[in-house]
């Protein structure tokens, strides 16, 4: 029973990875690499690893969505109604994707793994948990702080619905000036 | 103690599912006629039941060039992700699967639905279903959060991801009473991931249907059994979240269990037809202004009464 779950997840991730480079609709190859991304997050939850690999999968499949919207907003040919390839110079990109994919697959062969010592956690998501958050919890909140802080300050120069958008430059304008019409606190 | 059941029993959550999903459908067919002053008879109680084989022999629409690969994968994985969200939830004292992360599979599942109904907008090849399926998207960003902030509460408030966990934490009080913010935004947002009711607005009669706009046949019957099933797995996985899941005196645990996904169903599917449509832009903005904000403060007075009493209040 588990090794079925493998043998039908790990072809999945690998052909469904590969197709993103055969299709030539960007709609197509987005949800391809979504149906790659799912199966390693079925792959992680076989492992035993619940919670990383439901994550996975709901951060894949709001990512991809949202990535999708953004291919077919940017490429020219987004339906593949024209031929068009997704691969430039298309021999040397195949040999250094198989020869990188043949070297990562044959270092697992070779490598020694140790044995295991000790018994796996009960929990391994509280396990994860206390690793990230016990001795790393400076690193973590520092982490946390820096990329919230990044966020907001991307959004703050991006956006064209601050104060003085909507306000005026002195600020006096009333009803603020707003694409949308409606909304909160109007 | 909340148990789980052999394998095979997930076969059963789609069946009962489908069944809780009758009587959503019914009621809200009740309503319609109610509200068009029309005679409720049999007839009109059975209506959308004897659409199932009516749209089954059915044609199916085909339009120009369409991507049939993305649509109809697209319109599968709705239905699918209702039925993968319910197999965490527990039914009475049994649940088909004790996920101990059972909360963050739902939310996976429920959010198979912003891929599965982009693609079945654009695959047609229709500007109105594509519309439909963007729309949705947008929508998904603005009800996402504070879901997921919703879902937390609940979760903190019983130390654990595992719904079964949570279900049975709520011994003393259940959490809807300590929690209301967080089941207010839990079930708006169950509105918005079976894009019903006031969060229709990817289906819109202004955009002549949207993502079903160009859908007859078995395609338009997956869409809409789809986006049903999803609103009744929403409404079933309240049970646990928040109404104490089987918790109940005299009558046995599922037929509480039962009887508690009925009533939170049938307020759904009432105001469903007393709440306008949204536009998703103005929702996005009161979500993000009004509702993840709230829905953290809720999220902070659940972590601190944990931390201060070890549990309930």
């Amino acid at each position: 029973m588990t090794s079925v779950v493998f043998w039908v997840l790990a072809p999945l991730a690998v052909v469904s990875g590969f197709m993103v480079f055969r299709f030539n609709s960007m709609a197509r190859a987005t949800f391809a690499l979504l149906i790659s991304f799912l199966a390693s997050g079925g792959l992680l939850i076989w492992l035993g690893l619940a919670y990383l690999g439901t994550v996975v999968i709901l951060m894949m499949v709001m990512e991809m969505v949202i990535m999708a919207v953004f291919m077919v907003a940017y490429m020219m040919n987004p339906a593949g109604l024209m031929p068009m390839s997704m691969v430039h110079n298309r021999r040397g990109s195949l040999a250094i994707s198989v020869a990188a994919f043949a070297l990562l697959a044959a270092g697992i062969f070779v490598t020694p793994w140790p044995h295991r010592a000790g018994a796996p956690p009960r929990d391994a998501t509280f396990a994860l948990g206390e690793a990230l958050m016990g001795p790393q919890m400076l690193t973590m909140i520092t982490l946390g702080f820096t990329l919230f802080a990044t966020m907001v300050g991307a959004v703050v120069l991006a956006t064209h619905r601050g104060r003085y958008d909507r306000f005026g430059d002195d600020l006096k304008r009333r009803p603020p000036a707003d694409p949308a019409r409606g909304g909160v606190g109007q | 103690m909340i148990t789980s059941s052999p394998l095979w029993s997930v076969l059963v959550v789609p069946v009962l599912l489908a069944a809780f999903t009758a009587v959503a459908v019914t009621a809200d067919a009740l309503l319609a006629a109610r509200a068009a002053g029309r005679r409720v008879s049999p007839r009109v109680l059975v209506a959308p039941l004897a659409e199932v084989p009516r749209l089954l022999a059915a044609q199916r629409r085909t339009t120009l060039a369409p991507d049939s690969l993305l649509w109809r994968l697209g319109l599968a994985t709705v239905p699918a992700a209702g039925v993968l969200a319910a197999v965490v939830i527990p039914f009475g004292q049994v649940t088909a699967s004790r996920m101990s992360v059972g909360v963050v599979w739902f939310n996976a599942m429920e959010v198979l639905t912003w891929a599965g109904l982009w693609m079945a907008g654009w695959g047609p090849n229709s500007v109105l279903s594509l519309v439909g399926g963007y729309r949705f998207v947008a929508q998904g960003l603005a009800y996402e959060l504070p879901l997921m902030f919703a879902l937390i509460s609940a979760a903190a408030g019983a130390q654990s991801l595992d719904v079964a966990g949570i279900a049975s934490a709520q011994g003393r009080l259940w959490f809807v009473v300590w929690m209301p913010a967080a089941f207010a935004v839990y079930l708006a947002s169950v509105y918005a991931f079976s894009f019903l009711g006031p969060f229709g607005y990817p289906a819109g009669r202004d955009l002549a249907g949207g993502v079903l706009a160009e859908l007859s046949g078995p395609d338009r019957l997956v869409l809409q059994a789809g986006r049903w099933l999803l609103l009744t797995a929403g409404a079933a996985m309240a049970v646990p979240l928040f109404l104490g899941g089987g918790a109940g005196p005299l009558l046995p645990a599922w037929a509480w269990s039962a009887v508690k996904t009925v009533a939170v169903l049938i307020l759904l599917v009432w105001g469903r037809r007393r709440l306008p449509v949204i536009r998703a832009d103005r929702y996005a903005e009161l979500a993000w202004v009004v509702l993840i904000p709230l829905a953290i403060v809720q999220a902070l007075a659940v972590a601190l009464v944990v931390l201060t009493t070890g549990g309930t209040p």
